[in-house]
């Protein structure tokens, strides 16, 4: 009876010695904050992409983590949701022809990461997947559930199509810490890169731990011309249409007063 | 030189939209064809959905057959007469067209059967064709170009009722063959999605016996009508049509046309159809193999349609 009352003292003592040291390391509380330069980047008519500068603050850092570089940021740059169909060509009597398909609903039409190192050195694959983050491990929702293993082998070819094309991309070594606690990101956004509101998000970790993560919004806008082209080409179809036409036909004659050859 | 393309929403470069112009437009001119094979192809590869490819390119063919059909209105080797016979067939064919897309979208068989009908109808046209001209070539080599229509030859053609006189293709047929073929080609042009006129010249030259000059301008003539629809039809249903890369298109495309018309006027005519056979069996060899090769990536993204 004592020497078990004993023990459960002993064990409690042990407990909170160890609850003690985890709270010694607690008692820094790291947090990010970022800050984008302007609130909408827009598109005018030379626009073949850009850097985004994303800036950002990393405060109640332990000096000697800092010290050791076992701070890791990773900035990223998601673009609106968008439905995708992905199709597979399959031979037929010899001909390759487009037969299975399958769509995903809430597809990011761009996603931009920047990371302070390569993402394979910041921390595993199992945090990336419960964090959905990077070109990897974000989530893709099939809008038909059924065939785990189909919809595994759509997923795949989607985010590799996407990566190709550089809409996906990572910039590893994008994030530089200037001092122990100011932070910039760069982010290439391709000349692709699709209007509507986008979401900066920036994670913190440290040695491998997921800490927190903080995120901005950003718009991308067309600029007046090419907003109120798109918006008359909506809007008023019909003479847009007929606008077109006529423009084809009065260049076809001017163009004989130009270049005449005969 | 960037420019952002406002529908597309996408940046391209002025200068590779203007040489795709001018090199379609410049075979456009040549031998009398709408060019919206080969201007349609070459913007896809060049990034642009097809969606709008498709569309600014019918919108691009406007300026391109526009100035071409002009160029030679003026030269007198464009029969109005004739052209107008096969835009009203056309226009009946074209509504027949919308009606057969419509059944074969519901079937589930559309892309199929317009890869096929694309590789057939361009592989039969273009092999007839060369097979023709290179026989003439041979034959004329050294003498005079012999004309396709030797006098007191006659086919069944011939015998039809209606007749009507073409004074420019110096013609005198039933207005029935010609009503009929508008109306083929304008029903094929509406399912393909294109104006058709790789099919309407070689069928004007073999069918017809129209003279090969004329048949130039008058497909052009035909082409306007058409692609000037089609342009409408797209940016009302699609709103596909992006005007910035139209103007770039087009401009390029009427510098190139009239330098084509200049040198269609110095070829002879079994020479022009001997490079039309060659440029409609190149366009069938790359569709046939996209068709039949192995692609790399089997894999492939698509919008959903708006609707």
């Amino acid at each position: 009876m004592n020497a078990r009352r004993l023990l459960l003292t002993g064990l409690m003592l042990a407990f909170s010695f160890i609850g003690g040291a985890a709270w010694a390391q607690e008692s820094y509380h790291e947090s990010i904050e970022i800050g984008l330069n302007a609130d909408r980047i827009t598109i005018t008519s030379g626009f073949r992409g850009t850097n985004l500068t994303i800036f950002g603050a990393l405060d109640g850092a332990d000096p000697q983590l800092a010290r050791e570089g076992r701070y890791d940021v990773i900035v990223v740059l998601q673009g609106p949701p968008q439905t995708l169909i992905v199709r597979r060509k399959t031979r037929i009597l010899g001909m390759w022809i487009n037969v299975q398909s399958k769509s995903f609903r809430n597809v990011p039409a761009s996603y931009t990461e920047a990371s302070t190192r390569a993402p394979q050195d910041i921390t595993s694959p199992k945090t990336y997947r419960e964090l959905a983050l990077g070109p990897d491990y974000i989530y893709l929702e099939p809008v038909i559930k059924n065939d785990p293993e189909e919809v595994k082998e759509f997923t795949k070819a989607l985010r590799t199509l996407k990566k190709t094309s550089a809409l996906y991309s990572v910039n590893a070594g994008g994030v530089e810490f200037l001092s122990s606690t100011l932070f910039r990101a760069t982010l290439p956004l391709p000349p692709d890169i699709p209007v509507g509101t986008h979401i900066a998000r920036a994670y913190l970790f440290r040695s491998g731990q997921f800490v927190m993560q903080k995120s901005a919004q950003l718009e991308i806008v067309k600029s007046d011309f090419e907003r109120s082209v798109y918006e008359t080409a909506h809007d008023h179809s019909f003479y847009y249409g007929v606008f077109c036409v006529l423009l084809a036909m009065g260049i076809g004659w001017g163009g004989r007063f130009v270049f005449r050859r005969d | 030189m960037g420019i952002y393309l406002p529908i597309a929403e996408i940046s391209a470069n002025i200068i590779v939209l203007l040489a795709m112009g001018g090199a379609v437009g410049f075979l456009s001119g040549m031998l009398g064809i709408g060019g919206g094979f080969l201007i349609t192809p070459l913007l896809i590869f060049y990034n642009i959905p097809p969606a709008i490819a498709v569309a600014t390119g019918a919108n691009q063919v406007v300026a391109a057959s526009f100035t071409g059909a002009l160029a030679h209105f003026k030269r007198g080797t464009l029969d109005i007469k004739l052209g107008m016979v096969l835009l009203v067939g056309g226009i009946l064919g074209s509504g027949l067209g919308v009606y057969v897309y419509a059944i074969l979208r519901h079937l589930g068989l559309l892309d199929l059967l317009v890869s096929l009908l694309y590789v057939f109808l361009l592989g039969a046209v273009g092999t007839l064709m060369l097979i023709e001209s290179a026989r003439t070539l041979r034959r004329a080599k050294g003498g005079i170009s012999p004309e396709l229509r030797r006098p007191g030859q006659h086919n069944w053609i011939h015998k039809l009722p209606l007749k009507m006189r073409f004074r420019t293709s110096k013609l005198f047929v039933s207005v029935i063959p010609v009503l009929g073929l508008g109306a083929i080609i304008g029903l094929l042009a509406s399912i393909l999605g294109v104006g058709g006129s790789f099919i309407m010249v070689p069928a004007m030259i073999y069918l017809l016996k129209v003279p090969t000059k004329v048949v130039v301008g008058t497909s052009l003539f035909q082409v306007v009508f058409v692609s000037a629809f089609n342009t409408v039809v797209h940016a009302m249903a699609n709103q596909t049509v992006d005007v910035m890369l139209g103007l770039l298109l087009m401009i390029g495309s009427v510098a190139g046309a009239q330098y084509g018309a200049r040198v269609g006027q110095k070829l002879r005519g079994e020479q022009l159809r001997g490079l039309l056979a060659l440029l409609v069996l190149a366009v069938a060899i790359r569709l046939a193999l996209d068709l039949f090769v192995r692609p790399t990536d089997l894999f492939s993204l698509y919008l959903p349609e708006a609707s």
